[in-house]
């Protein structure tokens, strides 16, 4: 070659080549496409749009003061709220007690010879009154009777039991969350149960045969007072909603169980005198028989009762901000993470972005970023704002909202953002991998929408609800559970009513493992092929 | 090796059954421009592919510099490419587009502004790319290749879709470029295009190297020993000069093509005969020409596409 001019030499700036050049790059992409923009913006509009509407969807809350038994409608509705346990969560607490008071340390043992049940006759209903009276029928397996040291009878008190239930053993209760199993013991079959007070420090025992006792387990309740009142209790559950119920909780039904004690024994500061018997609790919010009380039985009593000593789950629709807008906004953050990526294949543009930055893993990786982040931002806020206004506006309502902490709404917001953060880099990765917006999004649709409509709002069983919400990536919708399940409360625990089997950072974790199993694959694809239009 | 230098050699790749590209070497030196020829499907738009890392070769290597291109860091300050002018998202104005590109390769938005007004976009810079005409969105690519002030440049077909005054722009363009002595590369199915501009040619086909020249050899092998003479005494002017030898065919009613003879030996033969002439002079081939004569004899540039029976020696038109 005859040519020998000098090489060209550039008088630009040397810069940095480093990820955040990568990031800035695809944040500028992002951000001057105006379209994107607006999805984001409109799908975090559109969940919060979801929440508004959804607190009008339940506006006849409460339950049903003054019915009309010939119109069966109601006349107005109330809006008590259930009490709140030591640890300032929802409770029931409402049972039949027969007791006296107790002064500082002592015991009680008792005999519970028999437990049989009763079921309220017809369909319950919160609305429709029914009978209340009840008549025999099934012993529910959380049918308790047993021992009981309160604070006192205000509904809500501090409290540690021993009992024997309908189906589940002789168990060691306090504060309503706490449950402890003791040897499986039968209802069918007398059994023994002694409480003591120690202080601070409360244990149950248990006996076949009153002589030989097994400890089924014990509580340190700090802020018991010096004078507590202890004595006999009976209760028994409402039956758990039917999911064919067309009124989520309407189905269920009111039970009732009696007991037959033995003469109870005590030991201690016992106050003199005869005991008191009466209903403790009954806020109108929990279904109970009307048909309870207490009757001696020679040296014993004959008690029957109705309700629970328990955390308080599902006692109205309108109880939680509804949250179900964040699925359409996912939807939205699901088409633009897709969207983000095969466009660029669309136009051709991939092969100015891979030649800009031939290292391509790294271009994944700040796509991701970007668009992880816009959909977080988006998902998280949304979340926020549907948790403040749709606790507000329930609340002017008049419904009944549970209390959730603090910590669990910064955890629903923040797992919100996360999950759809997750939801839309899982689009991307499909996207990558596909080259192909419409084979992305139906991917998309097929792994995350779907699962959910099929587990949210179609009939399948509540098991296979249940098994979908843990196995597809919509196991991370555990992020937006704000009340505990528990398993001495029997009911619908299933992914419409709010409940999702895995914890919620079990179920983010689930879907973690689908976009970077997908990540993966996106990046072998990316570096493998030719970067074709 | 200059930084500028881009190298190719001994690229194979194969599309399934086809073979795309077939050992093919060469080399794209600084201060020149180098035409990139051949029939559309001969390879050339791979082969820049293969150069910018976009497409893996089964054999060989491509370098920028002596670096491959994945080594590259800020690999369009390097090289700059125009490869598809149509690769943009068209709701993205024609600034941003430019704009995201500068900040992957740390560059600000002042020398944006600066190529926007290095290939006369000015204020249609603003506007969505999506409404661009091919020749906007061609001058939109060429500022995206020079957005880095790179040492090399890369361009497929750059003249696509241009008016008139658009190529004559180009023209400029490219040939300042190369004085800058910058290296460029440059592609077209149509040697016309290249007149007057490309100093070096890479001739290929089917995936081959079919000649690697500078332009001034190739036009004067083609138009080697021929001289034009314009006489009005064409039939004297024959005798005389086929008797000393030469071969000489008639181009027109006054003129002659002669070869076999040196012009000097012409002008000294004429003048003993005493045949008058008006002009003897060298004939000068022009591109298209000298390129018709190099692949009269290559079935590359004779093939029919398959099911279309059209013929894709574009450049034989």
């Amino acid at each position: 070659m005859s040519t020998t001019a000098a090489s060209y030499r550039s008088s630009l700036p040397v810069g940095r080549d480093g990820f955040a050049q990568l990031l800035h790059a695809e944040w500028t992409k992002f951000r001057t496409v105006r379209g994107w923009v607006i999805t984001a913006v409109a799908a975090a509009l559109l969940t919060v749009l979801f929440a508004y509407l959804g607190t009008f969807h339940h506006e006849n809350g409460g339950i049903c003061v003054g019915a009309n038994s010939a119109s069966g409608t109601c006349q107005s509705y109330a809006h008590p709220s259930p009490p709140l346990g030591p640890g300032g969560e929802a409770v029931t607490d409402t049972y039949y007690f027969v007791h006296r008071t107790l002064a500082g340390d002592g015991s009680i043992t008792v005999r519970v010879a028999s437990l049989s049940g009763r079921i309220q006759a017809g369909n319950g209903n919160a609305v429709s009154v029914g009978d209340l009276g009840g008549a025999p029928g099934p012993l529910q397996p959380w049918a308790k009777a047993g021992l009981i040291l309160a604070a006192g009878t205000k509904p809500g008190a501090a409290y540690a039991s021993v009992m024997l239930t309908g189906a589940d053993g002789v168990r060691m209760q306090y504060d309503y969350v706490h449950d402890t199993a003791g040897p499986a013991a039968s209802a069918r079959s007398p059994r023994w149960l002694r409480l003591t007070r120690s202080g601070a420090t409360l244990t149950g025992y248990e006996s076949a045969d009153g002589r030989k006792w097994i400890r089924v387990g014990s509580a340190h309740l700090a802020s018991l007072p010096q004078i507590v009142q202890a004595g006999l209790f009976v209760t028994s559950p409402q039956t758990a909603p039917d999911q064919q119920a067309l009124v989520p909780g309407g189905s269920s039904k009111a039970t009732g169980a009696t007991a037959t004690f033995g003469q109870p024994g005590l030991q201690g500061g016992w106050s003199p005198g005869g005991w008191t018997a009466g209903e403790v609790g009954d806020t109108g919010l929990y279904s109970t028989l009307s048909s309870v009380g207490s009757t001696r039985s020679g040296s014993g009593f004959t008690i029957t009762g109705s309700g629970d000593i328990a955390p308080a789950v599902g006692v109205g629709d309108d109880d939680t901000p509804d949250l179900t807008g964040v699925f359409v906004g996912l939807i939205a953050l699901i088409v633009l993470g897709a969207m983000f990526i095969t466009g660029e294949y669309r136009r051709g543009l991939i092969q100015t972005t891979l030649a800009a930055s031939p290292r391509r893993g790294r271009v994944l990786v700040a796509k991701a970023v970007v668009i992880a982040a816009v959909a977080f931002v988006a998902g998280g806020a949304a979340a926020a704002v549907s948790i403040l206004l749709g606790d507000h506006l329930l609340r002017a309502n008049g419904n009944y909202v549970y209390p959730v902490g603090t910590l669990t709404q910064l955890r629903v917001i923040l797992g919100t953002g996360a999950l759809v953060a997750l939801a839309a880099v899982l689009a991307l990765a499909l996207g990558t991998a596909l080259r192909r917006g419409a084979g992305a999004v139906t991917a998309a649709i097929v792994l995350i929408v779907l699962p959910y409509m099929l587990a949210l709002y179609s009939a399948l069983p509540a098991g296979l609800s249940r098994w979908l919400m843990r196995i597809t990536p919509d196991a991370a919708f555990a992020v937006e559970q704000t009340l505990p399940q528990y398993h001495q409360v029997s009911y619908l625990y299933t992914p419409s009513e709010g409940f999702y089997p895995l914890a919620p950072g079990l179920g983010l974790a689930v879907l973690g493992a689908y976009t970077l199993g997908t990540m993966l694959v996106a990046h072998r694809v990316l570096r493998a092929r030719d970067a074709a239009a | 090796m200059s930084d500028a230098t881009i190298a190719v050699s001994g690229l194979r790749k194969r599309f399934g059954q086809t073979v795309a590209l077939d050992g093919l070497s060469f080399t794209v030196a600084p201060g020149t421009v180098t035409g990139f020829v051949g029939p559309n499907g001969a390879g050339k738009s791979t082969t820049m592919r293969v150069i910018l890392g976009l497409d893996a070769v089964d054999e060989g290597s491509a370098s920028i510099g002596g670096r491959p291109y994945a080594s590259l860091r800020h690999p369009l300050r390097h090289v700059g490419s125009l490869l598809d002018a149509g690769a943009l998202q068209p709701s993205r104005t024609a600034r941003n587009h430019l704009l995201w590109m500068a900040h992957s390769q740390s560059l600000t938005a002042s020398r944006v502004d600066a190529v926007i007004d290095l290939v006369g976009l000015g204020s249609t810079a603003r506007r969505k790319a999506g409404g661009f005409s091919l020749g906007m969105r061609q001058r939109l690519g060429i500022a995206a290749a020079m957005l880095g002030d790179p040492p090399a440049l890369i361009m497929d077909e750059p003249f696509n879709g241009m008016d008139p005054e658009g190529i004559v722009w180009m023209r400029g363009f490219l040939r300042s470029l190369a004085a800058e002595g910058r290296a460029v590369l440059v592609s077209s199915h149509l040697m016309s295009e290249l007149e007057d501009t490309a100093t070096h040619l890479v001739v290929i086909g089917r995936g081959r190297l079919v000649a690697d020249t500078s332009v001034a050899e190739l036009i004067g092998a083609a138009s080697a020993g021929r001289v034009t003479v314009r006489t009005s005494s064409r039939a004297e002017a024959t005798r005389a000069l086929t008797d000393a030898g030469a071969a000489v065919s008639a181009t027109g009613p006054d003129a002659l093509t002669v070869s076999g003879l040196a012009p000097e030996r012409i002008v000294e033969l004429l003048g003993q005969s005493t045949v008058p002439f008006s002009e003897v002079a060298v004939h000068r081939s022009t591109l298209e020409e000298a390129y018709m004569e190099l692949t009269r004899d290559a079935v590359e540039f004779r093939t029919v596409e398959p099911g279309t029976g059209r013929h894709t020696a574009e450049a034989t038109r």
